[in-house]
């Protein structure tokens, strides 16, 4: 008998596509989006982007940037992008900050004047100006590993300047060296310095590694007025990725009367194919956006988001995601056959784009290949215009790269969508 | 003036298959025209090119003058759809003012239209129910009600009783027969021989995507059997035995009846007789009058619910 219902089950399974392909590709799907994030590291691990400011200028602050710069996890930016092929000037302090602001790079490093005549310390604070990191908290990461590479890198960079300043402590502490101590360690500095020159400054580390050589002075200047700053992420992330359920769940709603042949009822009267979609995604996406509205004003009164204010920023953005999805929700029901179908597909499709979009983790922790591949899905726009206007603080203007990819991919969508429902048109 | 309907040698094939295959038919002001044929004969694949559903191979179709599925087409047809074409969620008055909003209809004229079809179809009472809470019959009358939203001058009514027991299958008769009375032009498409019987002024016997004879019931009984009556007649016997001798006399054997067409009644006796001689055992007898079933039965060799 038992065996009898597992057959009956096997088969209504084995006929149920949408639950197969649930059952036993999406789990396989989906453990590869994971290997691929976080498996593949070991060999290609994401690099940090760090803008890198030289106002000292002196021996020991070069060589500092150039041990950064050969630092092999880190992209270090001395100067913003070539604009039309027009070399820009270096960074400055200001400039820097506002790049980090406007999300150019998470972390910028200002090298003080005066940072050459003390570089190191071995009591912890320096005496000389300590170095400046300006960091966008949104990306934890990338501010502890530049924090850290600074150390490693001062080490390997500047053995000369360690072993000078050692010195200076066992002279100060030991009583004094003899003159011929004194000269063979003039004499061992001296070749120091002639193998850093000659190795273009790029010892290979090995020292032992000593954090707080270098001193250094964080500052968030992204988000340091942010009562709960990941907040903002948060809603924008799990929230399109509802909305995108949400999105091709209404749109279902195509499949239901088609297969009650009210479709054909309504397509008999003076609505046409074009007109009723079109209403089918107005509905979508004004349903798409009041869930939006939900979720920030409930982000607003729970956890404190700072919604007020950026209202404007939230409707420009909110509307053009929910425009968005609307129209994937249409494509999605004009591609499938069945409710059941459409179920199916929308869970695969779905989960999928939010893994790497960002939805689920930001992407910032992705390896490259896959941050660029997440820039295919509707989330990974809509959650950058978001964090622009939530994390960021930028002006509605700066939203037009976002809004003018969610619109686009949102037309282009729904012209596929009216082109596919053609099957309903005739038979 | 135009007629309400005009088909000309409409075709409509499915792949191999040939839904409609040259059907040519005329209906007049005022009439009802009753399709019938059997489940896959091409009735509704019919009506769906009259409504503009369906587009058509070979053949022209048009409403009041108007090509099919143009504005004037679609605003002079009411069209009610086997399948219940309704909104499951919504309640009855909600569906008759959202299908009017689709024909364009707003305001008192949109009240009104809402007000004729739930009195019409006999739902006053349930106008805020939700659809999904109706027994079937009122689903059906409410199906109807929406094809007649925007008061068309013609309505195609498709299998409207498919699925309703006989007490919610005569009150729409009496909502048919009162569109009729008050001189819609209607098509309806049945398998049941009794609906086309009541209902229709003319009738058209579909098969296999043709029409194989039109007219009123009469005319259609007295071309197949002219004066000749039909005689049933059951036997306990071996059914081999029981068709050999059907064959042999000419009749039909049908599901354990055998059938003959006979000039005279006196003609039953001789018929018996001959049953006794080849040793069949006679259960029962009747005689009657041929009907549409017999017409059919006549015209295809099958019966209508085949």
């Amino acid at each position: 008998m038992i065996v009898a219902i597992v057959r009956t089950a096997m088969v209504s399974l084995r006929r149920d596509r949408g639950a197969l392909a649930l059952s036993f590709i999406l789990p396989v799907v989906f453990f590869s989006i994971f290997a691929i994030i976080f498996g593949s590291r070991r060999n290609s691990t994401p690099k940090i982007s760090v803008i890198v400011v030289d106002e000292d200028h002196s021996r020991a602050s070069e060589r500092l940037v150039k041990g950064l710069e050969q630092e092999g996890s880190l992209f270090v930016s001395t100067r913003p992008a070539p604009k039309k092929g027009v070399p820009q000037p270096e960074y400055t302090a200001a400039s820097a900050e506002a790049a980090v602001k406007a999300g150019a790079a998470p972390v910028a490093l200002i090298v003080p004047r005066g940072f050459g005549e003390n570089p190191i310390s071995f009591e912890g604070a320096g005496t000389g100006p300590p170095v400046q990191l300006l960091k966008d908290s949104s990306d934890m990461v990338a501010s502890q590993m530049i924090a850290g590479l600074l150390q490693k890198v001062a080490m390997t960079s500047m053995p000369d300047v360690m072993a000078e300043v050692g010195s200076k402590y066992l002279d100060q502490y030991a009583g004094g060296f003899t003159p011929e101590q004194r000269k063979r360690i003039d004499s061992g500095l001296n070749q120091l310095r002639r193998e850093e020159s000659q190795s273009g400054g790029t010892g290979s580390g090995g020292g032992e590694r000593n954090a707080g050589l270098i001193s250094v002075k964080a500052r968030d200047v992204v988000g340091e007025n942010k009562d709960n700053p990941m907040v903002s992420f948060y809603a924008a992330a799990i929230g399109v990725m509802f909305l995108l359920f949400t999105a091709s769940g209404a749109a279902g709603s195509l499949l239901d009367e088609a297969e009650s042949g009210t479709l054909d009822r309504v397509l008999s009267s003076r609505v046409t194919m074009t007109t009723l979609l079109a209403g089918k995604l107005v509905f979508s996406s004004l349903l798409a956006f009041s869930q939006l509205v939900l979720m920030f004003v409930w982000a607003w009164t729970v956890f404190k988001l700072d919604f007020i204010a950026h209202i404007p920023g939230f409707v420009v953005m909110g509307l053009s995601t929910a425009f968005a999805v609307g129209a994937f929700g249409m494509l999605l029901a004009s591609v499938c056959r069945t409710r059941a179908q459409l179920g199916a597909l929308s869970t695969l499709v779905i989960l999928i784009m939010s893994s790497i979009g960002g939805s689920m983790f930001p992407r910032f922790l992705m390896p490259e290949a896959v941050q660029k591949a997440g820039l295919l899905t509707i989330n990974a726009w809509a959650i950058d215009g978001f964090t622009k206007v939530f994390w960021r603080d930028e002006p509605v203007s700066h939203l037009w790269p976002q809004v003018l990819v969610l619109l686009t991919v949102g037309a282009v969508l729904f012209a596929i969508a009216r082109k596919l429902a053609q099957r309903w048109e005739y038979a | 003036m135009s007629l309400p309907l005009r088909v000309e040698a409409l075709v409509k094939r499915f792949g191999p298959i040939t839904a409609v295959d040259g059907i040519t038919l005329d209906l007049q002001p005022g009439e009802c025209l009753g399709l019938l044929g059997p489940n896959g004969a091409g009735k509704s694949t019919l009506i769906r090119s009259i409504v503009g559903r369906v587009v058509p191979d070979a053949g022209t179709v048009s409403v009041f003058g108007s090509a099919a599925d143009s504005a004037g087409a679609r605003t002079a047809l009411g069209w009610v759809p086997q399948e219940l074409a309704l909104y499951p969620r919504l309640t009855c008055r909600e569906n008759l003012e959202s299908f009017g909003r689709y024909h364009g209809l707003a305001g008192s004229a949109l009240e009104q239209a809402v007000a004729w079809c739930l009195d019409w179809a006999a739902l006053l009472d349930r106008a805020r129910e939700l659809v999904k809470n109706l027994s079937g019959g009122m689903k059906r009358r409410l199906n109807m009600a929406a094809g007649m939203i925007h008061q068309p001058k013609l309505v195609l009514m498709d299998e409207p009783t498919v699925g309703v027991d006989p007490q919610s299958r005569n009150r729409i008769f009496e909502m048919i027969e009162k569109l009729h009375g008050e001189g819609m032009s209607i098509i309806y498409t049945t398998h049941y021989m009794e609906e086309a019987e009541r209902l229709c002024d003319r009738i058209a016997i579909v098969d296999h995507g043709r029409i194989i004879a039109l007219g009123a019931k009469e005319e259609l009984v007295q071309r197949a059997f002219a004066s000749r009556s039909e005689v049933q007649a059951r036997f306990q016997s071996s059914l081999d035995h029981v068709h050999q001798w059907v064959e042999r006399r000419g009749g039909r054997y049908v599901d354990g009846v055998a059938q003959f067409s006979i000039e005279h009644p006196t003609e039953i006796a001789g018929l018996l007789d001959d049953a006794a001689n080849a040793g069949l055992e006679l259960v029962d007898v009747s005689l009657r009058k041929p009907n549409l079933e017999s017409v059919f039965l006549h015209l295809t060799g099958r019966e209508l619910r085949d």
